[in-house]
C-alpha cells in the first residue's frame, strides 16, 4: 500500500467519524426544534383539507391558528410539551393521567382538556383546590384560547400553536 | 401557516396519515445515519487490512455486511414495533458495536501467523465470536421490543425482577471459585467453554425494580421526611427495601471482589433516588458515602487486607503507576503509553501495537483503539457515548409517566457511568476497576445486556415521542359528540 493512500485514508476515517457525530447532532437538533413546527405532523387530516376546513369553521379563521401543543410553563414539569391530537388530556397526580403532575396542591384527577370542533375546552373534575383559566376559576367546560395560562396548584399550562 | 405546512407534507399520500406519520417518526433519518455508520465500519475494516496485511483482501466487507444486515433488520423491526423511537440511538450504538467488532478482528489478524490469516473465517477468533454475539444480542433486542409493547408493563414484574436481580448477582458469589473466578474477580458462571457474567443482566433487573419502587413511594419520600442537620432524610421504613437491595448487592460484590460493578450499582441507586425525589441532598449524601467508603476500603486494605487488599493495590497503582511499571502497574502503564503514542491523530487503524496491552480485548480496548485513532478519534467515540446517554435522558424527560422517567433516566445514567468508570480507569483519572466498555469490549453478556438496555430506551423514547392522538378510534368520533370517558384515555392503569 502506498504511504500516501494510507495517510489519506487515516485522516479521511477520522474526518468521517466526526461527520457521523455531527450528522447525529444535526438529526437531534432538528428533532429538538421539530416541536415548534410540528403542527403539520399531527394535525394531518385537518391540514389536508385545510381550505375546506377553514371555510367551514369560522371560530378558527378568527383565531388564525389551532392549538397544536400543550406546554407546561411553570411548576416542576416546566418545559414539558405534549403534542395535541384528537384525544382528551387528563391532568392530575394519578399515574394514569396523560400529564402526571407532582404538585402538592393538585388532586389525583384534577382537570381535563377536551377537543371539540378544533377548540379545546378545560373542565375541572371536582378538584380540591380548583382549576383557574388565567384569573377566573373554571366551573364548567370553558374554551381555552391560545397562550392563556391554565393554573393547577403551582403548575401553569398553556396551549400553543 | 396551515397551508404552508400542507405543502411540506408528502403529496403522494392523499390520506395524509401514513406519510405524515413517517415524516415525524424520522425512521428515514435513522436509516441514513445507520448506513453512514456501516460505511465507517467497512472503511475501518479495509484500513486494518491495508495496514496489517499490506493489502485489502476482496472479502474485507464481509463482517461489515453481516453487521449491516443485522442492524438493518433491527431498523425494520423498529419501524413496525416502535415507529416513533429516537432516530439517533440505533446508528450510534451500531457504530460503536461495529468498530468493536472491527478492532477485535484486527487483534485476530495481528495474532495469526501470515499463513493462518488467509483462511481466517468470518466467525473465527474473538472478532468472529463478537460478530456472532452481536447477531444474537440484536435479535434479543428486537425480541424485547416485540414482547414489551408498553414499557409500563415492565412494572408489573418489578418485584420478580428485583428478586431475579439479587439472585443473578449472588450466583457467582456462592459458586466455587473454579467455576466463577477469572483474574481474581468472581463474576462469572463458566459452563464448558461459555462464560456468562450474570451481573450485567442484574443491572437491568435491579434498575427496573428501583424505578418501580421509588415511583410507588415517591410522594412519601418527598413529603414525609425527618430533618436532620439541615437535610431532609426519608423515614427508614419507606426506604428500607431499597437500602436492603443495595446493601445485599454491595456485600455480595465485596465477596466477588469487583469494585467497578459495586460502584456502578451504587451510582445507579443514587441517581434513581435523585431523579425520583429531585433532592440534591441525595447526590451529596451519595458522594460523601462513596468517597468515605472508598477511603475506608483503602485504609482497611492497608491494615487488614482480605477482601480489601485488591482495592488497596489498585488505588496505589492509580496514585503512582510508574512505581512498579513491570509488575503491578504494567497494565495501566502500557495503556497510558498506548494512549500517549497514539497522540492527536493516532497511528492509523491497524498500525498500532495493541498486543502489548494485557486484556486489550476487554478492559483496555479503549486504550488499544486510542493508539490507532488518537485523541481525535477517541473523543468522537466519547461524544457518541455522550449522545446515546443524552438521548436516553431526553426520553426520560419527555415520557409522561414516572416509571418510564425513572427507568430511562436510570438506564441512561448507568450506561454513562460505566463508560466513565472504565475510561477514567484507563486514562488514570480514577483507580482502575474492571468494567467492560459498553458495545466495544469482547463479551457476550455485556453486549447482550447493553443491547437490551438500548431496546428499553428505544421503547421508552417511542412512548415519549408518540403523539397523544388516540388514533383512528377517536378521530372517527362524530364532532360535537360526547367526549370520551376519563378511563377511555389512551393511558392505562398499572395497579398490580
Amino acid at each position: 500500500m502506498p504511504e500516501l493512500v494510507v495517510t489519506v485514508a487515516r485522516f479521511g476515517f477520522l474526518i468521517l467519524l466526526w461527520i457521523f457525530v455531527f450528522t447525529v447532532v444535526g438529526v437531534i437538533r432538528r428533532d429538538l426544534f421539530a416541536g415548534a413546527r410540528s403542527g403539520r405532523l399531527v394535525a394531518a387530516p385537518r391540514g389536508v383539507g385545510a381550505v375546506l376546513g377553514q371555510g367551514g369553521k369560522p371560530a378558527r379563521v378568527k383565531r388564525g391558528k389551532a392549538a397544536r401543543q400543550l406546554v407546561v410553563t411553570a411548576g416542576q414539569l416546566a418545559g414539558t410539551r405534549i403534542t395535541l391530537g384528537e384525544a382528551q388530556i387528563t391532568i392530575g397526580r394519578a399515574e394514569d393521567s396523560t400529564l402526571v403532575i407532582t404538585d402538592d396542591y393538585a388532586s389525583a384527577r384534577h382537570a381535563r382538556l377536551v377537543p371539540r370542533d378544533g377548540q379545546w375546552f378545560v373542565e375541572d373534575l371536582g378538584s380540591t383546590n380548583g382549576t383557574y383559566l388565567d384569573r377566573a376559576k373554571v366551573t364548567g367546560p370553558t374554551p381555552v384560547p391560545l397562550g392563556v395560562p391554565i393554573r393547577i396548584g403551582r403548575t401553569s399550562l398553556e396551549l400553543r400553536p | 401557516m396551515t397551508v404552508a405546512a400542507t405543502s411540506n407534507s408528502p403529496p403522494t399520500t392523499p390520506g395524509g396519515q401514513g406519510g405524515v406519520r413517517l415524516a415525524r417518526s424520522r425512521r428515514n433519518a435513522e436509516l441514513s445515519l445507520l448506513l453512514l455508520a456501516m460505511v465507517l465500519v467497512a472503511a475501518y475494516g479495509a484500513m486494518v487490512e491495508a495496514s496489517v496485511l499490506d493489502t485489502v483482501t476482496p472479502s474485507f466487507w464481509v463482517p461489515a455486511a453481516a453487521l449491516s444486515a443485522v442492524f438493518l433488520g433491527l431498523h425494520v423491526a423498529i419501524r413496525f414495533l416502535a415507529p416513533f423511537a429516537d432516530p439517533a440511538l440505533l446508528p450510534s450504538v451500531a457504530l460503536l458495536n461495529g468498530l468493536g467488532v472491527g478492532f477485535l478482528h484486527r487483534l485476530d489478524l495481528a495474532r495469526a501467523t501470515p499463513a493462518e490469516r488467509a483462511e481466517l473465517a468470518t466467525f473465527a477468533g474473538i472478532g468472529g465470536r463478537q460478530l456472532a454475539w452481536t447477531l444474537i444480542s440484536v435479535a434479543l433486542a428486537a425480541g424485547l421490543l416485540a414482547v414489551v409493547r408498553d414499557h409500563r408493563s415492565i412494572s408489573r414484574y418489578a418485584y420478580t425482577l428485583g428478586l431475579a436481580g439479587i439472585v443473578l448477582v449472588m450466583i457467582p458469589a456462592v459458586l466455587p471459585p473454579s467455576i466463577s473466578e477469572i483474574n481474581g474477580a468472581k463474576l462469572w458462571i463458566r459452563v464448558g467453554g461459555l462464560s456468562i457474567q450474570p451481573g450485567e443482566f442484574a443491572k437491568l433487573a435491579l434498575l427496573a425494580f428501583f424505578a418501580y419502587y421509588l415511583v410507588r413511594k415517591r410522594e412519601v419520600l418527598s413529603l414525609a421526611s425527618r430533618r436532620f442537620l439541615g437535610v431532609d432524610f426519608p423515614r427508614g421504613r419507606d426506604l428500607g427495601p431499597v437500602v436492603v437491595v443495595w446493601l445485599i448487592s454491595l456485600l455480595v460484590l465485596v465477596f466477588e471482589k469487583d469494585l467497578g460493578t459495586s460502584l456502578l450499582y451504587f451510582g445507579m441507586f443514587v441517581a434513581t433516588l435523585y431523579i425520583a425525589t429531585e433532592r440534591v441532598s441525595w447526590l451529596l449524601i451519595g458522594l460523601v458515602l462513596f468517597f468515605g467508603g472508598a477511603y475506608l476500603a483503602y485504609v482497611l486494605g492497608e491494615l487488614i487486607g482480605g477482601p480489601f487488599a485488591n482495592f488497596y493495590l489498585r488505588a496505589n497503582i492509580w496514585l503512582d503507576p510508574f512505581a512498579d511499571p513491570y509488575n503491578d502497574g504494567y497494565q495501566l502503564v502500557q495503556g497510558l503509553l498506548a494512549l500517549g503514542s497514539g497522540g492527536m491523530f493516532g497511528a492509523g487503524p491497524g498500525a498500532g501495537q495493541p498486543l502489548k496491552l494485557p486484556e486489550v480485548q476487554n478492559d483496555f480496548i479503549f486504550a488499544g483503539l486510542g493508539e490507532e485513532i488518537g485523541l481525535f478519534g477517541l473523543s468522537a467515540l466519547l461524544v457518541v457515548y455522550l449522545l446515546i446517554v443524552e438521548r436516553g435522558l431526553r426520553a426520560a424527560l419527555a415520557v409522561h409517566d414516572s416509571f418510564g422517567k425513572l427507568l430511562a433516566g436510570g438506564l441512561a445514567f448507568t450506561l454513562g457511568l460505566q463508560v466513565f468508570v472504565i475510561v477514567g480507569g484507563i486514562s488514570g483519572l480514577i483507580p482502575l476497576t474492571g468494567q467492560t466498555t459498553p458495545f466495544l469490549s469482547a463479551g457476550g453478556s455485556s453486549l447482550m445486556a447493553n443491547w437490551l438496555l438500548i431496546a428499553i430506551l428505544l421503547r421508552v423514547s417511542d412512548a415519549a415521542r408518540r403523539p397523544v392522538a388516540g388514533g383512528g378510534a377517536s378521530s372517527t368520533r362524530p364532532p360535537g359528540g360526547p367526549p370520551e370517558q376519563l378511563h377511555g384515555a389512551p393511558t392505562e392503569v398499572i395497579r398490580p
